[in-house]
């Protein structure tokens, strides 16, 4: 993105600061004039609301803060930081990075990515090919997406521009017998990495969900095992329908990690927080952007920081 | 996982009927429901207070006071008011323009843009009788124009030629020359996806904008959009300037507050609705359809219109004759599970459905879920037609084939039988008293659920 600050941090809090900071600017002016009763707590509330994290976390998040003593004149900055430490002890042990350290015995380590349509799962992919690649591994990326136009050609420009090899058959085949191929030749080439695409769908579709659960069940047939990652992407625009989402894809394709997508934006991927908590699934990386060095590991600290505008 | 609206308000009314009238207190504590069901619905909260005032304003006449029903009472103004904030009436797409009418969709990256310039062209091919050009001025996602060119193969509809390395703004106005020379009525231009934040990209739609002058400036927004649809509909609006919002997705089970938030904070009306992936997927927007969402009051509309497009006139006439000569069979039973899955499944059913929270709970206690359906018929599936005719057949070593072919349980072959068999008898009691049954009500939740129904 051009324009915005550099370095992945200046990044999300350029994304993250014209909200955050709206935010923090809101309990600045609240505190300078009130106490913490009961009106500005709920004031309090209303601001984390704005972030998505939803009226259920807000309120609980409030209300652990007005257990707390405060002295009357409290500074501002130390309500925040009380608040983002709060949502940091809850964020904190799902910040843990995807691992591809140990590569399965077998073969290759196979990752499936499924989400809602649009969410960034294809761009998704061609980062994490691109992190794979440094590292050094062999990469391998199945078009399982044969639905959506150009998707496949989306995905072959992912492995030109990151150096790894794409496995696609012709639009409309059954994405199982794609996945199934990929993985045949993944392991007789012994790629280090499979990376299988899979078409957007919505979690309320049964019909595409059972095409999903298809796809695991036919890779199961050469490896138990696998897939070993089915990451799920988020976007972070999305509002409360997030729970549904992680809600269905778990129980469904038993999700082992999500990733945030869009964290550059002004939207501040607040629902999280009451995803974290009532989950517990690890956030993987976040997506701060459309180019191929634009996936980050998940910092609890720092995301809570820039969500109350503390470490800009 | 969130309670409706009504039954947020059940809770707060049903201990006040006992005691007679209501008072302004009770009121207040109804508001404060209705806004926790806004919030979570998505309206984003700057809206949300100002919906609430204006409810709260309308609330405090004698109307609420003096109702027998308080709860109902409220819901109903609830409803009127967001059903007036959404625009009571359609607005079309506005083709009143000299020819070629250049249009323009704009939005956030993955929103639908690409999909939504498609449908559009398709409705005003097919509908209206337009000629209508498309062309993709997307050259940052990979593969993003060959995506608008597909799709217009598929349509038959044409897009301008792809150009390599030639830059957004000249794409628009060799779009626009072209529908000039070769007489179109629509010129749609699809945009790359851009962050409200980005500032070079927002200037880019501006100068695109400021090349070919759109009719419609169209933002197509993603029903799951949380709180930051009033910034995006801000920024949108402010800088290139929107004639309306198309909202996409709606065939999920999001809430769709975000139908609110861009409505009030532009003043835009919605025009049109993503309902799907295909492209006849595009429907005119129905505000008291949105609003019953948004209050977890179902789609109601939408499910009836919904029915009627699956369920095929000719073959709910069989089963309907079927059932009268009590011949239905395990053959259409596995039609009724089929036709609840076309309908986007349980849970595209149940997010349709009026009161849907309440009997969304009670599916769960009983395990009645999609997966159940697919297993019910992969049992019925892997029958041999014989047995699906005459189930009495099914003895224990056909059970365990049965079993074994749909990667089931004897156990849930049992239960499967059984549950036809209640079914079965159920048509015979309602052939009796002469009633006509659902040609659905095999499947259907709510109205008929059969007995005996879940695991
Ligand atoms: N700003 C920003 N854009 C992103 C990010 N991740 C993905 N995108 C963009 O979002 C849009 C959709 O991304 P895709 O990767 O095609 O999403 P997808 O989930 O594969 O989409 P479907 O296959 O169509 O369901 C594209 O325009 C991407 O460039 C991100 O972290 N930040
Ligand atoms: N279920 C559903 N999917 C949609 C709808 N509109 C678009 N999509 C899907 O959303 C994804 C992104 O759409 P696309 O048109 O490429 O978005 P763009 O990036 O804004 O151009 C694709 O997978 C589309 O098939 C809709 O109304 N319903
Ligand atoms: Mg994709
Ligand atoms: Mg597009």
């Amino acid at each position: 993105m051009s324009g915005a600050p550099s370095g992945w941090l200046g990044r999300l809090r350029s994304g993250l600061g014209k909200s955050s900071n709206r935010l923090a600017g809101g309990i600045g002016s609240l505190l300078s004039e009130r106490k913490l009763d009961a009106a500005t707590l709920g004031d309090l509330e209303d601001l984390l609301i704005t972030a998505d994290l939803g009226v259920e976390t807000a309120a609980r998040l409030t209300e652990q803060i007005s257990q707390r003593r405060f002295a009357a004149d409290v500074p501002e900055a130390e309500v925040r930081a009380a608040l983002a430490k709060d949502i940091a002890e809850i964020l904190e042990p799902v910040a843990r990075p995807l691992d591809t350290t140990a590569r399965p015995e077998a073969g290759p380590q196979v990752i499936l990515v499924v989400g809602v349509n649009g969410t960034g799962k294809t761009t998704t992919i061609g980062k994490l090919a691109q992190q794979l690649r440094e590292q050094g591994k062999s990469v391998m990326l199945a078009a399982g997406d044969t639905f959506r136009a150009a998707a496949i050609d989306q995905l072959k420009l992912w492995g030109e521009r990151t150096g790894a090899s794409v496995v696609a058959q012709d639009p409309g085949t059954d994405p199982a017998a794609v996945a199934f191929d990929a993985l045949q030749r993944a392991r007789a080439e012994q790629t280090d990495v499979l990376l299988i695409d899979t078409a957007g769908r919505l979690h309320n579709k049964a019909d595409l969900m059972a095409e999903l659960e298809k796809v695991i069940r036919v890779l199961r047939k050469i490896d138990p095992d696998v897939p070993h990652e089915v990451l799920l992407v988020l976007d972070a625009t999305t509002g409360q329908n997030a729970h549904a989402q992680v809600e269905t894809f778990k129980e469904l394709v038993a999700v082992s990690g999500l990733i945030v997508t869009k964290l550059d934006g002004s939207a501040r991927g607040g629902v999280i927080v009451g995803l974290a908590d009532r989950f517990g699934l690890p956030i993987y990386a976040i997506g701060v952007g459309e180019g191929a060095d634009d996936l980050r590991p998940f910092a609890a600290q720092d995301f809570a920081d820039s969500l109350l505008g503390l470490s800009a | 996982m969130f309670d409706t609206l009504t039954e947020r308000l059940g809770k707060v009314f049903d201990g006040l009927t006992r005691r007679g009238a209501l008072s302004e207190a009770d009121i207040t504590a109804a508001l404060r429901e209705v806004r926790v069901a806004l919030l979570e619905a998505d309206v984003a909260l700057p809206v949300v207070r100002d919906l609430v005032a204006a409810v709260q304003e309308r609330a405090t006449g004698q109307e609420v006071l003096k109702s027998i029903t308080p709860g109902q009472t409220v819901i109903k103004i609830v409803h009127d008011h967001l059903v007036e904030t959404l625009g009571s009436e359609a607005v079309e797409i506005d083709l009143n323009a000299p020819t070629p009418v250049p249009m323009l969709l704009v939005g956030l990256q993955g929103s639908g843009k690409t999909t939504t310039t498609a449908k559009l062209a398709n409705y005003l091919v097919e509908k209206q009788g337009k000629k209508v050009i498309m062309a993709s001025l997307d050259v940052r996602r990979p593969a993003a124009q060959e995506q608008l060119r597909v799709l217009g193969d598929q349509a038959l509809i044409p897009t301008l030629d792809i150009k390599l390395g030639e830059a957004p703004v000249d794409i628009a106005r060799r779009a626009m020359d072209r529908g000039r020379r070769e007489g179109y009525d629509v010129v749609l231009l699809d945009t790359a996806g851009r962050l409200a934040v980005d500032d070079d990209m927002m200037d880019e739609a501006v100068a695109i904008r400021d090349a070919v002058k759109p009719h419609e400036t169209l933002l197509v927004a993603d029903a799951m959009t949380g709180q930051d649809a009033v910034n995006i509909g801000r920024v949108f609006h402010e800088k290139v300037g929107l004639t309306g919002i198309v909202l996409t997705r709606i065939d999920g089970d999001a809430r769709g507050g975000a139908a609110l938030s861009m409505r009030a904070v532009t003043g835009c009306p919605i025009k049109l609705l993503g309902t799907g992936e295909g492209l006849g997927a595009l429907e005119p927007f129905h505000p008291d359809r949105i609003v019953g969402r948004i209050l977890g009051m179902g789609d109601v509309v939408g499910l009836v219109e919904k029915a009627q497009e699956v369920v095929e006139e000719e073959q709910a006439r069989k089963v309907a004759a079927k059932i009268q000569k009590g011949q239905f069979d395990l053959e259409d039973m596995a039609d009724q599970l089929r036709q609840v899955k076309k309908m986007g499944g349980m849970g595209g059913i149940m997010s349709m459905l009026p009161g849907a929270g309440k009997i969304q709970k009670q599916m769960a206690q009983h395990n009645i879920d999609d997966s159940m359906i697919r297993r019910q018929e992969a049992i019925i599936l892997s029958m041999t037609p014989g047995e699906r005719h005459r189930p009495a057949l099914i003895k224990a070593s056909r059970k365990r084939r049965v079993a074994a072919g749909s990667g089931t349980s004897v156990q849930e072959i049992n239960k499967l039988l059984k549950q036809f068999q209640q079914l079965q008898s159920m048509m015979k009691k309602m052939k009796k008293m002469g009633g006509r049954m659902l040609p659905m009500g095999g499947g259907m939740p709510g109205g008929a659920l059969p007995p005996g129904f879940g695991r």
